[in-house]
C-alpha cells in the first residue's frame, strides 16, 4: 500500500488561527482560532448557520479563508483546494453516505483511491485490504453490498474508507444523524478509540450534547461565526454549554400581545408517522394550539419537525392517531382549509408554497382561483377578478415586482415570502401553520413578515410555528415547545422558560436515564 | 413605447414561446437539409415537392388535412398530461385499442347507425383510450412508476393486443391476406364534410382542441392542472386533488388518442387492422411538443407535419428517397425542440425583468 505509505501513519495535529470567512458583506467566521493536538478527540457545537461547516469547509479546502491560517503538524499548510487537504492527510466524513450502494465494501474501498490502477488485480487487491483491515480496531463486511449493511455499518465503512486513503485527521459532519443510539455510541467509541490508538485526530461537527461530554476531549463552541466558548469537555456542563451556544436573550417581547380566551383550534392525538429516513418514527402524544396565541416549536433541524409540517399539509401520512381542527378531523384537504380557514407558510415558499414558472398574479390567486366573493366554488376561473385581487395584494403588502405577469421566481426571497404572505394572511384566519419564515431573509423583510404573523395572532389566529430560529421563536411565541429526536420534549408558557432550558432540550438532553 | 410599458413587456414575453419553437423547427430543418446534401439529394427540391405534394393543390391540401386529424387527436394525448408534468409517449397504444374498440361496438350494435350510434362508437373508442392512458396514470400516482417508460411499453402491449384480437376473436373470416375486423357497414362510417373530400375527424380534432384549451385556460381544472405540474408540493399544501388530476388528465388524454383510432375505422379503413399502428401516436408527440402542449397550437403543427406524412409519397418517387425520410426530419427537428427548452427565461429580449438591470434597480428590487 504504497499511497499510504508515502504519509506518516499517526495521527495530525492540527491548528487554526485567526480564520475569517466573509461572502460579500457578510461575516460567515469571525477569527475563529482553535488547537486540536494529535490523536485529541475535538467537538465543534453551535446552532445552525454558526458558522460550523464554514469552518471546516475552509479546513478541507472547499473554501478560501478570507484570513487566518492553518498550521498541520507544525507547518504552516496552504489549503487551496481539497485536493490539498487529502495529501495532507486531512479527510471527512459527511452527514450522508458517499458510498456507492450496488459496489461491496471492498469495491468501494478500492473505487475511493486516486492512484487505483486501471487494471485491477483483485486477488492482490484483495489481500493487501484484508491486511489493512488487521490493523484496525473493527471491520465491515468486505465482500456484501453496501446497500445490505447497516446505517452503522456505512458509517463504519466511511471511517475505514478515510483511514485506508490514509487519512489521519478526520472531520466527521454530524456522523450520527442518520444512526439509531446505539449505532451512534458505537461509532463515536471506535473513533474514541483510534483516537486514543493514536491513529486519528478527529474533529466532530455535532448538535447533540451527549455525544460531545461523552466523547471528545475538548470543544469549541461556535455562535453567529464566533468562537463563544473553548475547553475542556470534563471541565464544562452541559448548562454552560448551552448557554454559550443559544446566547444571551437579545430580543426583548417588543409587540403588543392582546388576550385570547384558551379556546382550541388545533389538536394533535397521539401521532405517528415514519419520518425522512423511514427508519425512525416521529410521535406526538398531544399537541395543542388554542386561539390567539402562537406555539413555538423549537429544535435542531432534523429532528422531526420536516416531518410534522408534511403532516399538517397532507403530504405525509399517519400511521396512527389523528388531527383535529375546531374539533373535527382534518385531512388537509382543500375543503376542509376553507371550511375551517386554515393557512400555511412553509419554509423555502419557492420551493414549497409557489410555482415558480407561474406569474405573480397566478400564484397569489393559487389559495382561492376557485372561490368567488363569496367563497362559493367556482367553475369558471374569474380572470379579472384574479387580476384586481392580486394588484390590490400586492401593494397591501409591498410586494416588489415588475408586474403582475412577471414569473415569480424572477423575485428576490422576501418578495416572495412577501407575496405568499398576502396570499395566505387574506381574509378570516382561524389557523396559521407556519416553519422557518424568515430563512435566508434580509432585516428588513424579517421585521415585516414577523410583525404579520403577530397581527394574524392578535386578530384571533392561533398559530403553530415551527423554526430552528431560536430568536424567533423567543420573539413570537406565547408557549414554547421543544422536539427532539421525533418527539416533543419540553414545553412551557414563554415567561416561565429561559434560553438555556430550551437549547439543553433541543441538544437531546433530558434525563441521565435516557442516556443509558 | 417606453421600455416599462406593460403592453410591450406584454408582447415580449408573449413572444418567447413562438420565437423559440421557430427557431427550433427552422434548425431541424437546416440539419435535414445537410442530411440530404451528404445524400446528394436537393434540399430546395424537397421541400419544393413537400409543398406541392402538401399544400400545392386542393387535392394535396386534402390529403394533408385527412393526416392532420390523428395527429391533432394523438397530441392532445400528450399535452394534456403535460399540463401536469408528465410526459406520456404511448398514445399509439390508445389509438388501436380505441380503433378496435370502435370496430367491435359496430360488430355487436350493427344496428347503431347514424349520430347516436356514431357517438356510442366515439365513446367506446375514448373510453378505452381513457383507461388505457388512465392506468398509466393512476400507476404513476399510486405507486410511482414512470409514466414516459410505461406508457411506451403499454402502446407495445396495446400493439399485440389488437394484432390479437384483430387476428383471433374479432376476425372476419373473409379478410385472408391482412387479418381484420368485419368491415363496418355503410351507415356506421363516418362520412365526409359537405362538398369536400376530408372526413368530419378534422372537425373533431378541432373541436377537441378548442375544448381542451377552454378546459386549461379557463377553468378550476386547468388551473389545479398547471400548479400541480408546476409544483406538486405547492399543490399539496393548497389541498388541490393531485391524485385525481393526474388520473383524470391522463385519461382525458387517452380518451382523445381513443377517439382517433375510432376516426382511422369509421373513416379512413373501415375495419380494424394493423394498418392502425402506423405511427400517429409517435408523431403526435412531436406534434404536441412542437406546439408547446398548447391545444390551440397543436391545430396548424399538425396540419404542417401531416403536409410533411402526405407528400412522403410523392417525395420518395421523386427522388428515390425511402419513405423513412420523414422520419430522419421528424427526428431532427424533435431534437433541436428539446433543446430549445434550455433557452427558456436566458433570452433578455423576451424577459422583461432582465431589461435595464442597473444596481439602483438591483437595490429596490431586493
Amino acid at each position: 500500500m504504497t499511497h499510504i505509505e508515502k504519509k506518516t501513519h499517526s495521527a495530525i495535529g492540527i491548528e487554526v488561527i485567526g480564520m475569517t470567512m466573509r461572502f460579500g458583506s457578510f461575516t460567515a467566521l469571525n477569527q475563529v482560532s482553535l488547537k486540536i493536538p494529535p490523536g485529541h478527540f475535538h467537538a465543534l457545537l453551535g446552532e445552525n448557520g454558526a458558522g460550523k461547516s464554514t469552518l471546516v469547509k475552509c479546513m478541507m479546502g472547499f473554501y478560501q479563508a478570507t484570513e487566518g491560517e492553518i498550521i498541520v503538524n507544525g507547518r504552516q499548510a496552504e489549503i487551496l483546494a481539497p485536493q490539498d487537504a487529502h495529501a495532507l492527510g486531512l479527510g471527512m466524513v459527511y452527514q450522508h453516505f458517499t458510498l456507492a450502494p450496488s459496489l461491496t465494501a471492498a469495491e468501494n474501498l478500492l473505487v475511493s483511491r486516486r492512484d487505483a490502477s486501471t487494471v485491477i488485480h483483485w486477488s492482490q487487491e484483495k489481500q493487501k485490504l484484508t491486511d489493512f483491515l488487521g490493523t484496525m480496531p473493527f471491520t465491515v463486511p468486505l465482500e456484501r453490498k453496501v446497500y445490505a449493511l447497516s446505517a452503522g455499518e456505512k458509517q463504519k465503512l466511511e471511517i475505514l474508507k478515510q483511514l485506508y486513503l490514509g487519512c489521519h485527521f478526520l472531520i466527521l459532519d454530524e456522523p450520527t444523524s442518520v444512526l439509531t443510539l446505539s449505532e451512534a455510541d458505537e461509532v463515536l467509541g471506535l473513533i474514541r478509540q483510534l483516537c486514543q490508538a493514536g491513529q486519528i485526530t478527529a474533529l466532530m461537527i455535532s448538535h447533540k450534547f451527549r455525544e460531545v461530554t461523552t466523547y471528545a476531549d475538548e470543544v469549541t463552541i461556535l455562535r453567529k461565526g464566533e468562537r463563544v466558548g473553548q475547553g475542556q469537555t470534563s471541565q464544562l456542563s452541559v448548562a454552560e454549554m448551552a448557554t454559550m451556544m443559544v446566547g444571551k436573550p437579545v430580543t426583548q417581547n417588543i409587540y403588543e400581545r392582546q388576550p385570547h380566551t384558551p379556546v382550541p383550534v388545533l389538536s394533535l392525538e397521539n401521532i405517528c408517522c415514519e419520518d425522512r429516513s423511514g427508519l425512525k418514527s416521529i410521535e406526538i402524544d398531544s399537541l395543542n394550539v388554542c386561539a390567539g396565541e402562537i406555539v413555538g416549536v423549537a429544535g435542531v433541524s432534523g429532528n422531526g419537525q420536516v416531518e410534522l409540517m408534511e403532516v399538517l399539509t397532507g403530504q405525509r401520512s399517519l400511521q396512527a392517531g389523528g388531527i383535529y381542527v375546531q374539533g373535527e378531523p382534518f385531512r388537509a384537504t382543500r375543503e376542509e382549509a376553507f371550511k375551517h380557514n386554515v393557512r400555511f407558510l412553509p419554509e423555502e415558499p419557492l420551493h414549497n408554497a409557489c410555482v415558480s414558472g407561474m406569474s405573480v398574479k397566478e400564484n397569489i390567486a393559487l389559495r382561492d382561483f376557485d372561490r368567488d366573493p363569496q367563497q362559493k366554488r367556482l367553475f369558471w376561473l374569474k380572470k379579472r377578478l384574479m387580476r384586481s385581487r392580486s394588484a390590490q395584494l400586492v401593494t397591501d403588502f409591498n410586494v416588489k415586482t415588475t408586474s403582475l405577469d412577471t414569473p415569480i421566481e424572477s423575485l428576490s426571497g422576501g418578495n416572495i415570502q412577501r407575496a405568499v404572505l398576502a396570499r395566505e394572511l387574506t381574509g378570516k384566519v382561524d389557523l396559521l401553520i407556519i416553519s422557518n419564515p424568515c430563512f435566508g431573509l434580509d432585516f428588513s423583510a424579517v421585521a415585516d413578515i414577523r410583525d404579520r404573523i403577530m397581527q394574524a395572532r392578535n386578530a384571533g389566529a392561533a398559530v403553530l410555528l415551527i423554526s430552528e430560529d431560536l430568536d424567533e421563536i423567543m420573539e413570537l411565541s406565547d408557549r414554547v415547545l421543544v422536539m427532539s429526536e421525533g418527539q416533543i420534549t419540553y414545553e412551557s408558557p414563554i415567561e416561565q422558560t429561559t434560553l438555556e432550558q430550551i437549547g439543553q432540550h433541543m441538544a437531546g438532553h433530558r434525563t441521565t436515564a435516557w442516556i443509558n | 413605447m417606453p421600455l416599462d410599458s406593460p403592453l410591450l413587456q406584454h408582447l415580449a414575453r408573449r413572444s418567447e414561446a413562438i420565437a423559440i419553437p421557430l427557431i427550433a423547427l427552422a434548425a431541424g430543418f437546416i440539419l435535414f437539409a445537410l442530411f440530404l446534401l451528404l445524400q446528394g439529394q436537393s434540399p430546395a427540391n424537397y421541400f419544393a415537392l413537400v409543398y406541392k405534394a402538401g399544400f400545392g393543390t386542393a387535392f394535396s391540401w386534402q390529403n394533408t388535412l385527412t393526416r392532420a386529424s390523428p395527429l391533432i387527436l394523438a397530441a392532445l394525448c400528450v399535452a394534456l398530461p403535460a399540463r401536469l408534468g408528465l410526459i406520456v409517449i404511448g398514445g399509439e397504444g390508445a389509438i388501436v385499442l380505441g380503433g378496435v374498440a370502435a370496430s367491435a361496438f359496430a360488430m355487436f350494435f350493427p344496428g347503431a347507425t347514424g349520430l347516436v350510434g356514431l357517438l356510442l362508437m366515439g365513446a367506446s373508442a375514448a373510453a378505452m383510450g381513457a383507461l388505457w392512458i388512465g392506468l398509466i396514470g393512476l400507476m404513476r400516482y399510486g405507486r410511482g412508476v414512470n409514466e414516459t417508460i410505461s406508457s411506451l411499453l403499454m402502446a407495445y402491449i396495446g400493439v399485440a393486443l389488437m394484432n390479437h384480437l384483430v387476428e383471433g376473436p374479432l376476425r372476419d373470416p373473409s379478410s385472408l391476406n391482412k387479418p381484420a375486423t368485419y368491415p363496418l357497414s355503410a351507415e356506421q362510417r363516418l362520412g365526409s364534410l359537405p362538398g369536400l373530400d376530408i372526413h368530419w375527424g378534422l372537425v373533431i380534432g378541432i373541436v377537441s382542441c378548442f375544448l381542451v384549451w377552454i378546459l386549461m385556460t379557463y377553468t378550476r381544472w386547468g388551473f389545479s392542472a398547471r400548479v400541480a405540474g408546476g409544483n406538486v408540493r405547492a399543490a399539496q399544501v393548497q389541498g388541490l386533488p393531485v391524485g385525481i388530476l393526474i388520473v383524470g388528465f391522463t385519461a382525458l388524454g387517452g380518451a382523445f388518442a381513443g377517439l382517433a383510432g375510432m376516426v382511422e375505422v369509421a373513416a379512413v379503413h373501415g375495419t380494424a387492422n394493423a394498418s392502425l399502428a402506423s405511427g400517429y401516436g409517435y408523431t403526435g408527440i412531436l406534434v404536441a411538443f412542437l406546439a408547446r402542449h398548447n391545444p390551440l397550437v397543436i391545430i396548424p403543427v399538425a396540419v404542417l407535419l401531416g403536409g410533411f406524412e402526405a407528400a412522403n409519397g410523392l417525395v420518395q418517387r421523386r427522388m428515390d428517397l425511402p419513405d423513412a425520410t420523414v422520419l430522419v426530419l421528424q427526428g431532427f427537428v424533435f431534437i433541436s425542440i428539446l433543446i430549445s427548452e434550455t433557452l427558456y427565461g436566458r433570452i433578455r429580449l423576451f424577459n422583461p425583468e432582465h431589461w435595464k438591470i442597473t444596481p439602483a434597480t438591483m437595490r429596490e428590487n431586493s
